[in-house]
């Protein structure tokens, strides 16, 4: 295990540099992953990615060269890149950046799962092939897929003032779809893929209960395809775990975001509803909605000690009895702002310089079981398992679409309906959250697929939620 | 580091190491990029991204791997993990079984690409950008340099694809909120033609700054600029894919059974003369395909796999079966009588995060997004909030399409997701005698 440390220690310490402070964030991933689709084997990938990102700050202009040229000569050819463009562009720079704090922490932040050795391609294979073959042979069922990809990441950050923090993690990717069509219609069912993930080894597929799930799956997608369409109108929405942090990402994480606040990303990602002055008293939710920032949950895919520019990473409440209490912004924002903030710093790969992402943002779980929660609803729908999402660059009128609905009448699961969409505006949207499932209905989950940033990043966030219902909501279907 | 002289060093090092039946393509991509965030007219973020990937797959009957790696650019450093990877393939191929789709093509074919090497400063660019942009809140994201593209197979293919470009796409933010984009391009830079753009953006801030229209949710007149078109068409583009077609995924289903049509002015083309991709895929040279013809379907695209397992010819197409050089044929109506043909209704310049409400009705959601304005008897009067826009595609450019503007423009991505991308669109703007807005 990070069998490079001793010699990017050596070469970053032997580097010539003029800057103020440099620092070099050096990433490795290593990444394999096994699909079946429609019941045949497709070629294994492998990934092997590795490189380094020297920062450096002079007169207060911060700039980046990252290099997967990891020599001596190389590292130091990058730092010179970097050099040479922060004194460009002094004098054009929106941020005088000379009195920013900079970490001088050592640690080592090694995961469970990490050092589990990994079963071989044949095994995986096997087990992907089984679980494919409870698939029945069904001329509707005219795709499916079963697939797992494991995902090692090995990170060295080191600084000028001699911080030294390392850190290993497994991530472990399963899904399971499958789609069945007719001539006029088709629907799809999956299990894992943009929304069930974990760090761990091989016990998270059974933790995650994907072994056995693909007949499941088969039989639900064949239930939609016979199923009547969504009605349209108004009605209680009881959200599942699964369309639940699909909700929590799109409508709290992203408008939270302090660089989209502070205009970053304005031209691409967007801006938010939210403003600065908000925080501390703004009414986000019902009192029921309490989201936290928490980088401790064993197995949530953004678990860790400390982020990828050092900050070190701690529980602390977002949204707290439905009040607004901080932002989601790292180091940089919370100097350029003077909010608190949480350790939320973090960059994709060794290429990508860290920006305020979503980690591990999670709805706490409230105080009713599932069946409290259905009984509770006279005229209602449930969705589950996000297919379609949208919503405007505040964050602010959304439209999601879920695979899977349920309609809901005086307290009863009722008939399967297809196409279950609903749409609403954040801000009133988490005011009517009317009931709060308790901790049997929190399942913890995430997705390696959060997009943002210029140049574009697409990055790993956790999010764990109990089911929900909200009041009154407005929710259609599709084309007949 | 000589980027074509690097490719061609590890493509003869793999040559003299496999065995046998061992066969194996490899896949190059490299870039050297500078990328400059703006906020507020200055330089928010600046950095320097070196990079070089190489996708090895190893063959040997109908047994088949792949491996990623980052190299460094230096050969000695790389060869040996090369050679690891290869080696680790070896061992894996084995204990694989067949794959009973692989077709792969084993011709030796050629195809090289050279663009301008113009040397292109960014931080000279962005000092250009900062100076022009006083006074002005600009936020936007420039991306410069060289890219290359190679793939070579033991079989004899090669082909080779490098060009140096800029990309600089801006936003003007009104104090109100309200903002309008846009987006310089090329080669080579040129201050006047960047002082050119953004002027233009500079005059729509001006109708921006009156007080917006809130508008009720309806269907509406409106004309989509090519930009907005752009975001329906990506949304759509895969479904032309033999495997979307085949296995219930494509929006498009409908069209190429025969169910849904679109309007006889759309025509649509995958092309590659004018287009910016590279003239190859790693499945052979790329072919000029008519996508949709009138408004009928035409060809879809098929990758060699597809044509294995659904008995279908394979036409050149990349492994996730999209179009990279898609050109929609233009129509009758000239831009500079857009705003009169349209008379009353909106005049949308962006769409987006488009998503599908209905995937196999083509049905589509999003939401208008940076200079959309309500017209009044061809003139403008007024930006409007934010608008959700629910409807689908088969009406969009079906019953729905009036006319389409004269001359295609052509489009380029600004996508860098792990790295800049290539490709490009071209598309007319699209008068619609309504468009649906739901929220």
């Amino acid at each position: 295990m990070f069998a490079l440390s001793d010699t990017l220690q050596r070469r970053f310490a032997a580097l010539k540099s003029t800057a103020d402070f440099c620092s070099l964030r050096y990433v490795q991933e290593n990444r394999e992953s096994y699909w079946v689709r429609r019941h045949v084997a497709q070629a294994p990938s492998f990934v092997d990615d590795g490189g380094a990102m020297l920062t450096v700050r002079i007169a207060g202009v911060e700039a980046y060269a990252a290099t997967s040229d990891l020599s001596q000569a190389g590292l130091q050819a990058a730092l010179e890149r970097a050099e040479q463009m922060a004194r460009a562009l002094a004098g054009h720079n929106l941020l005088d950046l000379s009195d920013l704090p900079y970490p001088v922490e050592q640690a080592d932040d090694v995961m469970p799962g990490y050092q589990q050795p990994q079963a071989s391609a044949a095994h995986w294979f096997e087990l992907l092939m089984a679980e494919s073959a409870l698939i029945p042979r069904d001329a509707r069922l005219v795709d499916s897929h079963v697939g797992l990809t494991f995902t090692d990441h090995q990170q060295i950050y080191l600084n000028s003032a001699g911080a030294c923090l390392r850190r290993a993690q497994r991530y472990v990717f399963p899904q399971v779809g499958v789609t069945a069509s007719d001539a006029h219609d088709s629907q799809s069912r999956s299990f894992g893929g943009t929304h069930l993930a974990r760090q761990g080894g091989a016990e998270v597929l059974q933790q995650l209960g994907v072994i056995g799930s693909a007949a499941r799956i088969a039989d639900e997608a064949l239930q939609l395809l016979l199923a009547p369409n969504t009605p349209s109108g108004a009605r209680d929405l009881l959200l599942m775990p699964d369309q639940m942090i699909l909700q929590i990402h799109e409508s709290i994480g992203h408008p939270l975001e302090l660089d989209r606040i502070l205009g970053d990303e304005r031209n691409f990602a967007g801006t938010s509803f939210i403003r600065q002055e908000d925080f501390g008293h703004y009414q986000y939710g019902s009192p029921l909605l309490n989201v936290t920032f928490d980088p401790g949950v064993p197995g949530e895919l953004a678990s860790y000690r400390h982020d990828d520019d050092g900050t070190p990473a701690q529980r602390e409440y977002l949204i707290r009895d439905g009040i607004l209490q901080r932002p989601l912004g790292g180091a940089l924002s919370q100097w350029r702002s003077g909010l608190p903030g949480v350790a939320n710093s973090r960059a994709c790969s060794w290429n990508r310089p860290p920006i305020d992402r979503m980690a591990n943002l999670n709805l706490e779980p409230g105080e009713q079981s599932l069946a409290e929660l259905i009984g509770g609803i006279e005229r209602g729908i449930l969705m589950s398992n996000n297919r379609s999402w949208s919503i405007d660059d505040a964050r602010n009128k959304f439209q999601f679409g879920c695979e899977w609905g349920q309609l809901i009448e005086n307290g009863e699961l009722k008939g399967v309906v297809k196409n279950p969409n609903y749409r609403g505006i954040s801000s009133g949207f988490w005011r009517n959250l009317k009931a709060v499932g308790d901790a049997s209905t929190f399942e913890v989950m995430g997705t390696p697929y959060c997009g943002k940033g210029e140049p574009n990043q697409v990055i790993r966030v956790g999010h764990a939620s109990p089911a929900c219902v909200f009041a009154d909501i407005d929710v259609f279907g599709g084309v007949a | 580091m000589d980027a074509r002289q690097h490719f061609t060093a590890l493509l003869e090092y793999l040559q003299a190491q496999v065995v046998g039946e061992e066969g194996f393509t490899l896949a190059y991509d490299a870039e050297v990029s500078s990328f400059i965030r703006f906020n507020q007219g200055q330089m928010r973020q600046a950095g320097q991204v070196q990079q070089v990937y190489v996708t090895l797959s190893l063959y040997q009957g109908q047994r088949h791997a792949e491996s990623k790696l980052a190299l460094s650019g230096v050969l000695d450093e790389d060869l040996p993990l090369l050679q690891q990877a290869l080696q680790h393939l070896r061992d894996v191929l084995p204990t694989l079984s067949d794959d009973p789709y692989l077709r792969l093509n084993r011709q030796a074919w050629r195809s090289e690409s050279m663009g301008e090497t113009v040397a292109l400063d960014g931080t000279t660019i962005a000092q250009q950008v900062v100076a022009a942009a006083q006074g002005l809140d600009l936020v936007g994201f420039l991306a410069v340099g060289p890219q290359y593209q190679g793939f070579a197979s033991s079989w004899g293919a090669f082909g080779w694809y490098a060009a140096s470009s800029f990309n600089l796409e801006f936003s003007l933010f009104h104090d109100n909120g309200q903002a309008v984009k846009s987006a310089y391009a090329g080669e080579q830079w040129d201050a006047q033609a960047f002082a050119r753009k953004l002027d233009s953006a500079r005059q729509q801030l001006a109708y921006l700054g009156r007080p917006a229209k809130a508008l009720q949710s309806g269907a509406y007149r409106a004309y989509l600029a090519p930009a907005a078109l752009e975001e329906l068409i990506s949304l759509c583009c895969w479904g032309f894919g033999a495997q979307a077609l085949a296995s219930g995924g494509s929006p498009l289903q409908r069209l190429f059974s025969g169910k849904a049509e679109l309007s006889s002015q759309v025509t649509l083309e995958e092309r590659i003369e004018g287009g910016l991709a590279p003239a190859f895929t790693a499945e052979g040279p790329r072919q000029a395909l008519r996508l949709v013809s009138q408004g009928r379907p035409g060809e879809r695209l098929v990758s060699s796999r597809s044509a294995a397992e659904y008995g279908l010819i394979a036409n050149g197409a990349c492994s996730g079966e999209y179009p990279l050089s898609l050109r929609m044929h233009g129509g009758e109506l000239d831009e500079q009588d857009v705003l009169q043909r349209l008379g009353s209704g909106l005049y949308i310049g962006n769409l987006w995060y488009g998503n599908f409400s209905d995937l196999p009705a083509a049905r589509l959601t999003g939401m208008t997004r940076f200079a959309t304005f309500w017209v009044e008897d061809g003139q403008i009067q007024a930006p409007i909030n934010t608008m959700r826009f629910d409807d689908s595609l088969f009406d969009v450019l079906g019953a729905q399409l009036e006319a389409l503007t004269r001359e295609p423009e052509l489009l380029l991505p600004g996508g860098t997701y792990g790295a800049r991308q290539t490709g490009s669109m071209a598309l007319p703007g699209a008068l619609l005698s309504r468009f649906t807005l739901t929220l």
